[in-house]
């Protein structure tokens, strides 16, 4: 595209530009680009050991790197879909006329202003075998509990939970802004139109909160890569790599067992991962939204 | 027998009574306006009757039966809303066919109506775009037809023109009033434009704060109006009233005429200092092209006149005014109700 601007006025442009291009550059595109190069010029932690595909096969062979996808991808499929779920639930119901409301949105607000360090602490409390708030109120029922986060089987099911916890809220608060941004005329049209509460839903008001959505969607799905503060409190990873995601993968590598060419080989997967949700996202999607 | 019955209808929000004891009685095939200025409670009465609100007290009964505790959708009525209300991601038909699918109307009978009310409001071409893609003119058409399809006998309006510029609101005034008269529709029409409601409806509700001030039809308001609200409301411009004693004597702007010794020689060359008869002098005068409005002080009172053709005086410029003792209205100056002529 060629501007037509006088010279003066592209150079205020681009000062313009500047200071959000400088950071975005140096903090993101410059150390993306990094990565995908040191991920085929390196080995361990050195670095221009010439071209190599020796990470990449590695990553192939990496039982522990398909376990942490499958347990991310896993992640990702049930925290999405039901914190969203819950957060129009509770937007909806938090947007009518009830007792108390202010009170109750305030609740559900709650864990997202607590830290995550914070609520994988207290969610520990929960968790814990013998002393847990779970196993203790399982044991009125005379249940022996479970071992939430030391049994393999459960453990990533307990992360899950806790991230939904902590989502769900979080997500509300859009669901209820676009609730009320949404003509009450509408509403009363349709009722005297004779539809049903559940027309109305499906019909009305979930088309008007696609824009919302899309949003919503694309921010859950963000986060449920990119948030693995509580496996730092909860389970390291562990048991047996069961509730490794690929974040904490990638720092393990990084930081831990300093392999930091394969830690980029993991980068470039995760980013490639959130390209095509990006891409899938923002034009399939969004074909199908309707923005006022 | 009435079709739509009101009986002492009120409601009150906390401490306000928004509309306090509304009655009135509207047969089928009627239009009805309901007029008042802003903050009047006619709309909250459209929504009671709708169902929109619950009233405090009262009844609304449609065809016989007693429908205040009724849905909306179960009210058998249609309602057309002052900001169209239209659904923004639905097509214009799926907007006019939301309520035949919401009540399960077989395609062919929904297909029918549909072509119907689209011929009826002249929207052939439009029915695949989006309201956003429409003109507000053709968003009104839209409602109209939402409503047309609904074959519901009780059509209420809720200011449905007040978002049109002037020329199209007269356009769709005619048309509505022909769709109206070509359906057979009972139209119960909210308004704050007395020019609406006086040249659609077959009567008018005026309403203020909260009470039915009269009931009527358009020459009943305008020819013998019950209150002095009435005649300060209806008109334009509305009637000037003076005080008398006990009394506040009313006089349109129209039946005020310049005396005829001083209209002889014409208005402009005529010298006003030397008229015996001279009884008023010029505060304000309001050009309007076919006539001129000139409010003058006559004995301490403001009156308007309106003259025809283009008349600008000075301020305190003298004339001489007059009218017929048979246009004055009489009103109670402690009440405000009408009285007889003394």
């Amino acid at each position: 595209m060629k501007l037509n601007m006088p010279r003066h006025q592209q150079i205020y442009a681009w000062l313009l530009l500047f200071p959000a291009l400088a950071l975005l550059a140096a903090f993101t595109h410059i150390p993306m680009i990094k990565t995908l190069w040191r991920s085929f010029t390196s080995s361990g932690m050195q670095n221009n050991t010439g071209f190599t595909l020796d990470n990449y096969r590695y990553l192939l062979e990496d039982d522990v790197f398909w376990q942490v996808l499958s347990n991310s991808l896993w992640y990702a499929a049930v925290t999405v879909p039901v914190s969203m779920i819950l957060a129009l639930a509770m937007a909806l119901w938090v947007n009518g006329k009830i007792r108390g409301r202010s009170a109750l949105r305030l609740a559900y607000f709650t864990p997202t202003i607590l830290p995550m360090i914070t609520v994988a602490n207290i969610w520990l409390f929960f968790y814990t075998p013998e002393i847990g708030l779970f196993n203790n109120i399982l044991g009125w029922f005379g249940h022996s509990g479970y071992n939430w986060l030391g049994d393999p089987d459960l453990s990533l099911f307990s992360l899950m939970l806790m991230t939904i916890w902590k989502e769900a809220g979080f997500f509300m608060i859009f669901y209820l802004a676009a609730l009320q941004g949404i003509s009450r005329d509408f509403y009363q049209a349709a009722a005297i139109e004779g539809s049903s509460r559940w027309t109305t839903l499906r019909r009305i008001t979930l088309p008007l909160l696609m824009p919302t959505t899309l949003f919503v969607l694309i921010n859950a799905f963000l986060n449920a890569f990119k948030l693995v503060d509580h496996l730092f409190i909860l389970t390291k990873g562990g048991p047996n790599n069961a509730t490794n995601l690929l974040l904490y993968y990638i720092y393990e590598n990084a930081f831990s067992f300093f392999d930091a060419a394969y830690a980029s080989v993991l980068t470039v997967v995760l980013l490639s991962i959130l390209v095509v949700l990006a891409v899938f996202q923002f034009g399939v999607i969004e074909r199908r939204v309707h923005y006022r | 027998m009435s079709f739509l019955n009101i009986q002492g209808l009120s409601k009150q929000w906390a401490d306000t009574r928004v509309v306090e004891d509304i009655n009135f009685e509207i047969c089928e095939g009627e239009f009805i306006a309901l007029l008042g200025p802003s903050g009047c409670g006619k709309s909250t009465t459209l929504k009671m009757i709708a169902g929109l609100e619950t009233p405090t007290a009262g009844n609304v009964i449609l065809n016989g039966q007693n429908i205040t505790n009724r849905t909306p959708g179960q009210r058998q009525l249609s309602m057309v809303f002052q900001s169209y209300a239209l659904f923004p991601h639905l097509s214009v038909k799926e907007n006019i066919v939301f309520g035949l699918k919401a009540r399960k109307v077989p395609v062919n009978e929904r297909n029918k109506r549909l072509r119907h009310a689209v011929e009826l409001v002249n929207l052939g071409d439009q029915i695949n775009k989006k309201p956003s893609e429409l003109s507000g003119g053709q968003c009104q058409r839209v409602a109209l037809a939402r409503a047309i399809v609904s074959q519901a006998p009780l059509c209420l309006m809720d200011e449905p023109l007040s978002n049109l510029d002037t020329k199209l609101r007269n356009e769709m005034r005619t048309e509505i009033r022909a769709l109206q008269k070509q359906l057979g529709l009972t139209v119960l029409y909210v308004t704050h434009d007395q020019v609406e409601a006086m040249s659609m409806a077959d009567r008018i509700i005026l309403l203020n704060a909260g009470r039915i001030e009269q009931m009527g039809s358009p020459q009943a308001l305008y020819n013998e109006p019950a209150s002095s609200f009435v005649a300060r409301f209806i008109g334009h411009p509305p009637m000037s009233l003076m005080t008398r004693d006990k009394h506040l004597i009313g006089i349109r702007p129209e039946h005020i005429t310049l005396c005829k010794s001083g209209y002889s020689e014409g208005i402009a060359t005529h010298n006003p200092n030397k008229n015996p008869n001279n009884n008023a002098s010029v505060i304000h005068c309001d050009y309007h092209g076919a006539d001129t409005l000139i409010s003058v002080d006559f004995q301490g009172s403001a009156l308007m006149l309106s003259l025809q053709g283009h008349h600008l005086f000075q301020a305190g410029h003298p004339l001489a005014i007059t009218w017929e003792s048979q246009h004055e209205h009489y009103f109670s100056a402690k009440t405000g109700l009408r009285t007889a002529n003394l």
